[in-house]
């Protein structure tokens, strides 16, 4: 029989580590409480319809202010689009290279690198778009680049989301049985039919899940793309002149002496409620689409 | 039948000599490409350690930021701002994040609420930083009334970074084996006793690789220490948790996003500061963690 003290000693602790899971709970509920509540002032003042559907961004032009947001939704893609194709296909030749190929000791030293570039702060890499690859990299190539511009931006967040790629593109290499693998070398197949043929079709699915991840985290990424992309809304694919993003907005009017209250500060609730939105459905698509790959082979 | 004959000929032809010129071609592009990654690595530090070696002298980290007299500027404020943060995230977000982790791989049900639980950590895992920061801005910031205070960045780092640690300690809560925990009951432990004595201590080094992962992205972070509006420079250094603060990447943002050369090496010197911090947390993460797995899983 167990001694009362040591009863109630057990109930408190499990009371007390539910309510620190709970934690996670309201965090979410906050974000969301939050968001609404704050940017009902906004959305009183300006139509939603407006406001998503709306192709001009101006919030502070004193004679005609805009609140259209596709201009900074555009930005946004423009950004994420590019920086994926950087980082697909580095991210994807990485993976292969790591599940198919390397040696143990080159994995062994490489996976472990490739998580100390995850590791580099986005601020760092801003500062690396700014200073390095606008004036040494893209200029000397594209000399109508402006000082500020999405491609520059594209490429510094495509290298910090190739760690995503590869790393779970490469656990879900490995999860494919093995058995797959010897079935088409047992048939001839060279290494490279192997790779593209049965062990990227057979873990598609893992594949699309950790693009799909990596370009949620490419569209909320932050500090890089204020410092590179620019301040300058416009819809426009043209990757070498100065746009805004979503997370670009936020920076500039936080960073600014916007008084609480006026329209341009509520806007940002708006803008983040957007931001909120596409990177939610992109995870939650990128986790039930893991999930099924999981259940597929686990 | 002399038809037959011609189509097997046909489908079988003798290609393996083509195929396996491309197989070579193949391992060779996605070894490079593999590879790609850590070349940039190599670059960015290189440019940084170039640009700002020479002005990481000893002043540096005892001087105040000054934007009239670059040559005299120093992280002194931003470095202390990032020692507060730090101390604060560590002191809030591990005990809950190692508690919430504990309660959902040893006390939970297999329930709806678990699920969600789950569910919902995994989502947070992907909410961008920037959101955190509005979240802060209108919870700790104003509704709790802290202000722009180093207590209200570091809540916030808290919350942030609650979904890595949770992710990685139940991990490593996971990978201790079962036996352990019967052993323990069977010697008529309670279970807080069996998790305490027996499975935690277990589970130490994947937890605290989880905890120094978690931290470092913590001090990397900006932009939701922005969006509360923490300030760009600051003559002071934080005496409490209620006063204002800065701290390393803001400081580092603020000299990139300037026009004059000067400040980018002062820059420089910040992320060489920065780094000097980061990549040794990361070395020992990584160090701890290949150690166990080559160790074996029990």
């Amino acid at each position: 029989m167990m001694r009362t003290v040591t009863r109630l000693r057990e109930r408190g602790i499990h009371a007390f580590l539910f309510l620190c899971a709970l934690v996670t709970i309201v965090t979410t509920l906050g974000i969301v409480w939050v968001l609404i509540e704050e940017s009902r002032q906004f959305f009183a003042r300006v139509s939603a319809a407006d406001f998503f559907f709306g192709s001009r961004w101006a919030p502070t032009s004193t004679d005609e202010p805009g609140f259209g947001v596709l201009p900074l939704v555009c930005g946004t893609f423009l950004v994420a689009g590019g920086a994926l194709l950087v980082a697909i296909p580095v991210g994807l030749a990485g993976a292969i290279y790591l599940s198919e190929y390397a040696p143990l000791s080159i994995r062994r030293v490489l996976k472990p690198t490739l998580e100390v570039l995850a590791g580099i702060p986005s601020v760092v890499y801003g500062y690396f778009a700014l200073t390095f690859v606008t004036p040494y990299v893209l200029r000397p190539l594209f000399p109508n680049t402006e000082i500020f511009n999405a491609a520059s931006a594209a490429i510094v967040v495509g290298v910090m989301i190739i760690p995503t790629i590869s790393s779970l593109c490469d656990d879900a290499f490995r999860a494919v049985p093995r058995s797959l693998r010897e079935g088409a070398y047992a048939m001839a197949a060279t290494r490279l039919e192997v790779s593209t043929r049965v062990v990227v079709p057979a873990a598609i699915s893992g594949v699309i899940a950790a693009v799909l991840l990596a370009l949620a985290r490419a569209i909320g990424e932050t500090m890089a793309v204020a410092l590179a992309a620019g301040m300058t809304p416009k819809l426009t694919l043209n990757p070498f002149t100065s746009i805004q993003t979503l997370t670009g907005y936020i920076v500039q009017v936080s960073l600014g002496d916007t008084p609480a209250g006026t329209l341009g500060y509520q806007s940002i609730f708006a803008v983040g409620i957007t931001l909120f939105l596409i990177t939610m459905t992109i995870n939650v698509i990128a986790q039930r689409v893991f999930s099924r790959f999981r259940e597929v082979y686990e | 039948m002399n038809g037959h004959g011609d189509l097997a000929a046909t489908l079988f032809e003798p290609r393996i000599e083509r195929r396996r010129r491309w197989g070579r071609v193949f391992e060779l592009v996605c070894t490079v490409l593999s590879f790609v990654g850590l070349a940039f690595l190599a670059v960015l530090i290189g440019q940084v350690l170039w640009v700002g070696a020479a002005w990481a002298t000893p002043k540096f980290l005892t001087n105040f930021p000054s934007i009239l007299e670059p040559e005299r500027a120093g992280v002194k404020s931003a470095l202390w701002g990032t020692m507060w943060l730090m101390a604060i995230t560590t002191v809030v977000g591990v005990p809950i994040g190692v508690a919430a982790a504990v309660y959902l791989e040893e006390y939970a049900a297999r329930n709806r609420l678990t699920r969600l639980i789950h569910f919902n950590i995994l989502n947070l895992a992907g909410v961008p930083s920037i959101i955190y920061g509005i979240l802060g801005l209108a919870a700790f910031v104003r509704w709790l009334r802290f202000d722009r205070s180093v207590l209200s960045g570091g809540l916030i780092l808290a919350l942030l970074v609650l979904p890595v640690i949770i992710i990685a300690s139940r991990e490593a809560l996971l990978a201790v084996p079962r036996t352990i925990r019967e052993a323990a009951y069977a010697l008529g432990a309670t279970r807080w006793q069996t998790v305490r004595s027996h499975v935690l201590p277990a589970a130490l080094p994947g937890i605290m690789t989880g905890i120094i992962l978690a931290v470092s992205r913590a001090i990397g972070e900006a932009a939701p220490l922005i969006t509360i509006g923490a300030l760009t420079y600051v003559a002071f250094v934080p005496t409490g948790p209620f006063d204002a603060f800065t701290a390393l990447p803001i400081q580092i943002y603020a000299w990139s996003d300037q026009p004059q050369e000067e400040f980018h090496h002062l820059a420089a010197a910040g992320i060489i500061v920065l780094l000097g911090i980061l990549l040794p947390m990361n070395a020992v993460a990584v160090v701890v963690r290949a150690r166990q797995q080559r160790r074996g899983a029990w």
